[in-house]
């Protein structure tokens, strides 16, 4: 029973760190409908930039802020060369945009700072805590404590706020909210700009976790489960898929790997995900698309 | 074109012209082209661009030092194959057939993938492909193999020679019996290939052993380390690439299994793989072909020569000396001697790839030319033949500190003779699927 509490907080934990990537997605599908496929490589990219800014002896702080300028940059640019031209163009045409994006950003990153994989220490320990006698990662619970902060952050954003009353609004029509006077392309740019602060922080965790590497664009493959679970339109449904993804994988790793043969963690999560888009297509806390017929 | 060749000034630029072509023809007739399939964007750019940083720097080392191999000097291009497959089987096509008349002598991937997907074609074109310490394991066995080299270290060797030092560290082979012995590997047909062997060690020596896959990339093992820490092995094997490295250092930290009892292998054990893992990766152990460092005179040579006159290959000097680019250096030591010793029987010009086979085949490195080179202790001594395409086997042990690599063994032995019936085993039934008639090696010179 200890072995099987030991996976299961492991792999709550875990996905945790999913959910952080998954956030990302969410923010610019609510406000722009656009699955944004560059996510991954915009963790990627800020985390380059930091830990490259931080060897160069930029203190730890001034490395954040700077990186997080250079990402509200890369927000600016992205809404006025990509996004501004292909307003009003279907969904596909946006999600291939951000699949070139992608690419494109994986590259600059990698012309800009190189190909050399960088360690990032954040000063969080990661030895292991015995509580019950489980052994937890301080860095797991560090992370899970980001995690929590970042979703209150983002409801108080969302919810109390002139800014994020104005994202609601375009998430619910875009049509309508630009009738009332909201500037979609600045509405846009902001999205962007945050979903780029969530790529900072989940690149900073998972840098820290991985090292500073081209993998860590890989890390969208774990969170694309978690959104289709959670709803590509929830902050709270990407926590809850990121924790249902990460506990169920553990488990089915643990559990039912070796029966099967071992190395299932990276294709359960997507058979969990297909049963649940043939129960619930929406996810379990997405909008269910209502359109007259 | 007639009123050109009435102005002298165009006549003499002309055969200005004719002549600089006519040498630059000269000039290619006696340089040897190393095609490299290189890779220096995508996930596994950190081990392209250290070594082919090193095989390069040490090409043009060759090239200002000693002015090439008697006096015939190397050139080589690039191809981006971003470590994808069917790039690397383009790039191959293209570059193959040399540069400006200069022949190639070898393909060098530093790819499993991509060894595999041009294996055949290597030897339809009579070029050598080099897999150093890496490629298929039967390709050892040059009767079957003729063009194919996996230099110094073949996959079986690597388990073995981990399993010996193991014993040796248990206090003999035969303490091995009753030990647990986890095998942590990569989910590729790359992980998996020496998992028959360790079962037949395991066998052999009376251990435990266990099996446990991480699938690719590896960058969540929570799972798999809570597993081992159930097993509670004595030893952990660490079979993996890319980030599966530093993620399986952090995690056996979290789960409290100590570092110093995981033994990385051949792709376990660059510094890639042991500085991001911070702290987590002090005490760390691995095998390596080739220390890491800069204390032997072939790479204060290089530094002199090469680096320090502004014509090193690295982005980043600060890689001088790293394990990738080490291993570049001593792939290109391995890839130029054989030029050399192919040279002393075909004649001092460029040579094809057939005649630098030949090459391959007839590298005999003992101490003393070791110590000629600057390579002793840098490179293992090597003997190749026919039959034996690998020629060392041995591998020595090295631990991280925290920030380098300290070398902590000898050389270690695989169990070859062991080793071998597998190999034939193996080779004979990739020649009978193929209709491959084996070379009879006692008739070859």
């Amino acid at each position: 029973m200890e072995f099987f509490l030991e996976v299961l907080t492991g792999g709550l934990l875990a996905g945790l760190m999913y959910s952080l990537v998954a956030i990302g997605f969410v923010l610019i599908y609510k406000a722009s409908g656009v699955f944004n496929f560059a996510q991954g490589s915009m963790v990627l990219f800020s985390a380059l930039t930091f830990v490259s800014l931080l060897e160069r002896g930029v203190p730890f702080w001034v490395s954040f802020a700077v990186t997080l300028l250079t990402m509200i940059a890369l927000a600016w640019a992205i809404e006025r060369v990509v996004l501004r031209p292909l307003v009003n163009r279907p969904p596909i045409t946006l999600f291939m945009a951000t699949l070139g994006l992608s690419y494109i950003i994986e590259g600059v990153a990698q012309a800009m700072w190189g190909a050399q994989v960088h360690g990032l220490e954040l000063g969080i320990s990661d030895a292991p805590l015995e509580i019950g006698g489980m052994l937890l990662s301080q860095f797991d619970l560090f992370s899970a404590a980001t995690a929590g902060i970042l979703v209150l952050f983002l409801s108080l954003l969302f919810n109390k706020t002139r800014i994020g009353i104005s994202l609601r609004a375009v998430a619910d029509d875009q049509l309508a909210a630009l009738a009332v006077g909201i500037k979609l392309q600045r509405i846009w740019m902001i999205v962007w700009a945050v979903a780029g602060f969530v790529g900072l922080v989940a690149g900073l965790l998972w840098g820290a976790r991985l090292g500073v590497q081209f993998s860590l664009s890989l890390v969208v493959l774990k969170a694309l489960p978690v959104l289709i679970i959670g709803g590509f339109t929830s902050i709270g449904g990407a926590i809850v898929g990121g924790l249902i993804i990460g506990a169920s994988e553990k488990l089915a790793e643990v559990y039912l790997g070796p029966i099967i043969g071992g190395g299932i963690e990276n294709w359960f999560p997507y058979v969990l995900a297909l049963l649940f888009l043939l129960v619930r297509p929406a996810g379990i806390f997405g909008e269910r698309a209502i359109e007259r017929v | 074109m007639l009123s050109i060749i009435k102005k002298p000034s165009a006549l003499i630029g002309a055969l200005t012209l004719g002549l600089s072509l006519l040498s630059g023809t000269v000039q290619a007739a006696n340089e040897q082209y190393f095609p490299l399939q290189s890779y220096r964007v995508g996930p596994y750019a950190a081990g392209g661009t250290g070594f082919f940083g090193g095989f390069i720097d040490y090409l043009q080392y060759v090239n200002l030092k000693e002015g090439g191999v008697n006096g015939v000097k190397f050139t080589w291009s690039e191809c981006e194959t971003e470590y994808v497959v069917e790039k690397g089987v383009e790039c191959y096509e293209r570059l193959k057939k040399g540069l400006n008349g200069a022949p190639a002598a070898a393909t060098n991937p530093l790819s499993v993938g991509i060894a595999y997907a041009t294996l055949d074609r290597s030897a339809t074109d009579k070029l050598p492909l080099i897999t150093i310490n890496h490629g298929r394991t039967d390709s050892t066995d040059g009767s079957v193999f003729p063009y194919v080299f996996p230099l110094q270290l073949n996959p079986y060797s690597e388990v073995s020679a981990i399993i010996n030092y193991i014993g040796d560290k248990s206090g003999g082979l035969d303490k091995l019996k009753g030990k647990k012995i986890v095998t942590l590997f990569h989910g590729s047909p790359y992980g998996k290939e020496t998992n028959p062997i360790l079962e037949l060690l395991a066998k052999k020596y009376g251990f435990q052993v266990t099996l446990i896959e991480v699938p690719h990339p590896g960058n969540e093992q929570q799972s798999q380390w809570l597993n081992i820490r159930r097993i509670k092995p004595d030893w952990v094997i660490l079979r993996g690439w890319g980030v599966m490295n530093p993620v399986a250092l952090k995690t056996a930290q979290k789960t409290g299994f100590p570092a110093d009892h995981i033994i990385g292998n051949i792709w376990s054990n660059s510094e890639e793989d042991a500085a991001p893992a911070g702290a987590a990766a002090k005490g760390f152990i691995s095998i390596t072909t080739h220390p890491s460092g800069t204390n032997f005179p072939v790479l204060q040579d290089i530094d002199k020569t090469v680096l320090k006159a502004g014509k090193g290959n690295l982005q980043d000097s600060k890689r001088f000396g790293t394990v990738y680019y080490n291993l570049g250096v001593v792939n290109g030591i391995l890839n130029v001697e054989a030029v050399r010793v192919a040279q002393a029987k075909f004649g001092k010009r460029p040579l094809t790839g057939e005649e630098v086979r030949w090459g391959f085949e007839n590298i005999k490195l003992d101490d003393a030319r070791l110590k000629q080179l600057g390579a002793y202790g840098l490179v293992q001594p090597l003997k190749l033949s026919c039959s034996d395409h690998e020629g060392g086997g041995a591998v020595r042990f090295q631990q991280w500190d925290g920030k380098q690599w300290k070398v902590i063994s000898d050389w270690v032995q695989a169990d070859r003779k062991l080793l071998r019936p597998i190999i034939e085993e193996s080779s004979h039934k990739y020649a009978k699927e193929k209709g491959i008639t084996p070379r009879d090696c006692s008739k070859e010179s």
